[in-house]
């Protein structure tokens, strides 16, 4: 790009002033710095809508034979949440930091193909107000995230929810394979000159994995929501058990997509965690080859997994022990990111800001949301908990105590380069702590409960012993999160009118997006700094230091 | 009523609580050797001063220590897996002592050998080694009884088996493991474990068909039944015949419980049930017929009549 020469004239030319109608910029933005925002700004809102079907969710099962959601509405509910959190917040509020961080931490000015990159954000955005009209159309979906055959199929799910369900995540999945699809030729063909693949930044490095596993992973549910609509719309058979087909296909499609979906929720979060944890503790990333490559051993993992989430299927013991052994094996690479983290760490010199609180949260909790991972691939140990709310608490361990925790070190750590200012660590503090003790007391006791013998996806439960005072623990512990959440959006807020300046390098950093200003111009850099190492402006300051 | 995987009844329960046991010390071994270190780096490694600290990268030794151990563990815990899984899944020898067939949103059970149904209740004797046939009528169900033993799918078009040995007498509760639509969560049901004298009773009382009714109340509801749609999903062996749709109702007044665990069966309870089946179990299939008080007592006495 830089032996183009410049049209003559036009550094001189008299440009118009920008146009009063802002809302046109965004809206017509090709820029990956407002598309990054407009996705972090639309998850955030879908976050909050997802966040207010788990509060009535929590306010439903606050104690036994409650009625305050009728069956069919807490299905539905239950169905939309984790649809929303799954679609609509935890994949594209990742592809959002992706879509900003990539180019300024490689140094080049934009995405690869800035037009598609547009593309991607508003078909994730019209296939989100396509899954949310489907309240408007009478009946939103409620199959469950999963939407297992044959009860997503015709004869069970007579209303259209399932329809708008299968066509609004098939749009997400459109606009997610092409921001894959972009960011691989992105880190491949636009790093800095010195940017050498074993100097990337780590976030980039996950985010490059994790395109990667889109590309495998997306097609694969495309495809099988597109065979659902065909089993709805035309009458066919794929997942009804008549006429040759099979409810267990569906399983094995959906999972072979939903498994390595969980690890595209966690890898650009490990980045995120490989980033935050040597700049606060004024350290390089220990084993930075063994973290690199430990989310490849991940990645390829992840495709041979899926089918532990059917041991209760009954598909037999030599599948079971194949299935369980890959799962088991994934949580070697995952055990050997944590103690490079925690290696990190030691011996540093660690500054305890909100992203360093977030980060070191993110450490515990997901470590316990693994440690239950490991319990689920002792297969018989899956026999008994699977389907319980066990695994409710499990699986929201790993996505919000895991990448939700993550992604707010990541938001602490980056607001300042997206906006000029600080946000407030008093108010980030407080944020920190609600959220922190709010999550614990919402999810682990749901360990419990699931032992107890409480299955999940219930509108309601009989009064068992123990079970009204766990769940009631449970929805406080939501409510908590409730109000966590609403301080960090005051802190956004009041941060963005009168924060702190930030200036470009708050943290003293070390990787090139905070070479630049803050916010960066709309081509980035007016220099990129030379690389010659992982931590380019670290290198800068120490000229003659050590070069690690 | 105690439900928790804590408490196992049967010798499967007992072995996958044991597995459970032993996973807990290995996971608990690694969430302290993840949680210590960092406690102590939290309290230790503050930042102090403006110094940078010394720039290490990274050491391939440790890096092998922290792969080997890990992967030393779960091959540990694959291991006892399988073991564990042989002596929960016995090989399946014989035709189901049992079939039982997941329904939205209640559980038929089947004897074949003694030709006897019922729903909701599964009877069995202690001390034997029963053999459980899972299957589906319509959408995927889960047939899961914690202290009793594992999960195991009920799937339509095809026959899964759980073998179950309660070791003491007693009623223990399971449920619907899989979101099979609108009243999963009550779609439960229980198992009564009977000594083998009690229960072969239990089993020819089951098997016998209905005792017509002579006279009163009963008489009269034996023909409001056949009169009104009931006959039309609900079978009561010896005095209908019809496709099962429902449950079967032929020995319903010995059943402990309503509407899959939703209700104590007592007199006024079946009564208010056929009353307002969709206020009690909303959206479930039973239609409100709109009965008149008349209609509601007769059948009422009726069913109450079929022990």
């Amino acid at each position: 790009m830089s032996d183009v020469p410049i049209t003559p004239g036009l550094l001189d030319a008299d440009f118009p002033a920008p146009s009063e109608s802002r809302w046109l910029e965004w809206v017509a933005t090709v820029d990956h710095k407002r598309i990054g925002i407009l996705y972090l700004v639309t998850t955030l809102f879908f976050f909050c809508l997802g966040g207010i079907e788990a509060l009535l969710i929590r306010v439903q099962l606050a104690w036994p034979g409650n009625s305050f959601l009728s069956p069919e509405m807490y299905n539905q509910i239950f169905t939309m949440h984790g649809t929303t959190m799954v679609f609509l917040v935890v994949v594209p509020l990742l592809l959002g930091l992706a879509n900003y961080l990539t180019p300024l931490m490689i140094g080049a000015s934009d995405m690869a193909l800035p037009r598609l990159n547009a593309f991607s954000f508003w078909v994730f955005l019209f296939g989100g107000v396509l899954l949310y009209f489907s309240f408007v159309s009478g009946h939103a979906p409620s199959a469950g995230w999963f939407s297992y055959a044959p009860l997503s199929e015709k004869g069970f799910s007579t209303r259209y929810g399932l329809d708008y369900w299968a066509l609004a995540l098939l749009g997400i999945g459109v606009g997610t394979i092409a921001t894959a699809i972009n960011l691989i030729v992105t880190i491949v063909n636009l790093r800095t000159e010195g940017l050498t693949i074993r100097r990337l930044p780590l976030f980039v490095w996950m985010v490059f994995v994790n395109s990667f596993l889109i590309i495998f992973a997306l097609p694969a549910l495309n495809a099988s929501l597109v065979m659902l609509l065909i089993d709805r719309q035309l009458n066919a058979h794929f997942f009804t058990q008549l006429g040759g087909g099979s409810p267990i296909l569906w399983q094995h499609y959906f999972w072979s997509f939903g498994h390595p979906e969980v690890y595209i929720m966690v890898l650009p979060a490990f980045g995120i965690i490989s980033e935050v944890i040597p700049v606060f503790s004024r350290k390089p990333i220990f084993g930075y080859g063994f973290v690199a490559a430990s989310t490849v051993a991940i990645a390829l993992l992840s495709i041979g997994v899926w089918a532990h989430h059917m041991f209760a299927v009954g598909l037999g013991h030599a599948w079971d022990y194949a299935f369980g052994a890959s799962s088991l094996l994934i949580a070697v690479p995952t055990g050997v990111k944590v103690f490079n983290w925690i290696a990190t760490m030691w011996g540093g010199s660690i500054r305890f800001t909100t992203s360093m609180l977030f980060a070191i949260a993110f450490l515990f909790t997901f470590t316990i949301g693994g440690l239950s991972g490991v319990t689920f691939a002792t297969v018989p140990i899956d026999w008994q908990v699977t389907d319980s709310y066990y695994v409710v608490a499990h699986m929201h361990y790993v996505l919000f105590g895991g990448t939700l925790f993550g992604v707010m070190a990541g938001i602490y750590y980056w607001f300042p380069k997206m906006s000029g200012r600080l946000l407030s660590e008093r108010w980030g503090a407080v944020h920190f702590w609600l959220m922190f003790i709010g999550f614990h007391l919402t999810f682990f006791i749901q360990h419990f409960l699931g032992l107890d013998g409480m299955p999940r996806r219930v509108y309601t439960y009989p009064d068992h012993p123990g079970w009204a005072m766990m769940n009631l623990t449970s929805t406080i512990g939501a409510f908590v999160i409730g109000i966590s959440v609403l301080v960090l959006l005051t802190n956004i807020v009041v941060s963005l009118r009168g924060g702190e300046p930030a200036g470009d390098n708050p943290w003293n950093a070390w990787t090139l997006e905070w070479a630049t200003t803050s916010p960066p111009p709309e081509h980035n850099f007016d220099a990129v700094p030379p690389v010659h190492g992982p931590r380019p402006l670290w290198d800068l300051a120490h000229p003659q230091g050590e070069r690690a | 009523m105690h439900v928790s995987v804590f408490s196992p009844a049967s010798p499967q329960a007992t072995e996958l609580l044991w597995l459970w046991n032993v996973c807990m010390w290995v996971c608990g071994f690694i969430l302290a050797a993840v949680t210590l270190p960092i406690l102590y780096i939290v309290v230790r490694y503050r930042r102090h001063g403006e110094n940078e600290p010394p720039q290490i990268a990274g050491n391939k030794r440790l890096e092998i220590v922290w792969t080997i151990i890990p992967l030393a563990l779960v091959g540990f815990l694959f291991v006892l897996s399988i073991r564990t899984a042989r002596a929960v899944d016995h090989h399946v020898s014989r035709e189901p002592d049992v079939v039982v067939t997941g329904h939205q949103w209640w559980w038929e059970v089947a004897y074949p050998a003694a030709n006897a149904i019922t729903a909701n209740e599964i009877h069995l004797p202690v001390g034997r080694d029963m053999l459980i046939g899972i299957e589906a009528a319509d959408v995927i169900h889960d047939f899961w009884v914690p202290r009793l033993g594992r999960k195991i799918d009920a799937i339509p078009g095809r026959r899964n088996f759980v073998w179950i040995r309660a070791e003491q007498p007693g009623d223990y509760e399971g449920a619907c493991a899989e979101y099979c639509g609108a009243q999963h969560a009550w779609m439960r049901f229980r198992v009564v474990a009977q000594l083998p004298a009690a229960y072969d009773s239990w089993l020819t009382a089951q098997a016998a068909a209905a005792i017509t009714p002579a006279s009163g109340d009963a008489k009269l509801g034996q023909t409001r039944f056949g009169e009104l749609t009931c006959a039309n999903c609900h079978n009561i062996r010896g005095i209908n015949k019809q496709k099962q749709y429902g449950p079967d109702l032929t020995h319903i007044a010995s059943r402990k419980m309503l509407a899959a665990e939703r209700l104590e069966n007592t007199p006024g309870n079946l009564k208010n049930w056929l009353r307002q089946p969709n206020i009690i179990k909303p959206n479930c299939e039973m239609p409100d017929l709109k009965l008149s008080d008349g209609d509601l007592t007769v059948l009422t006495a009726l069913l109450e009549s079929l022990k």
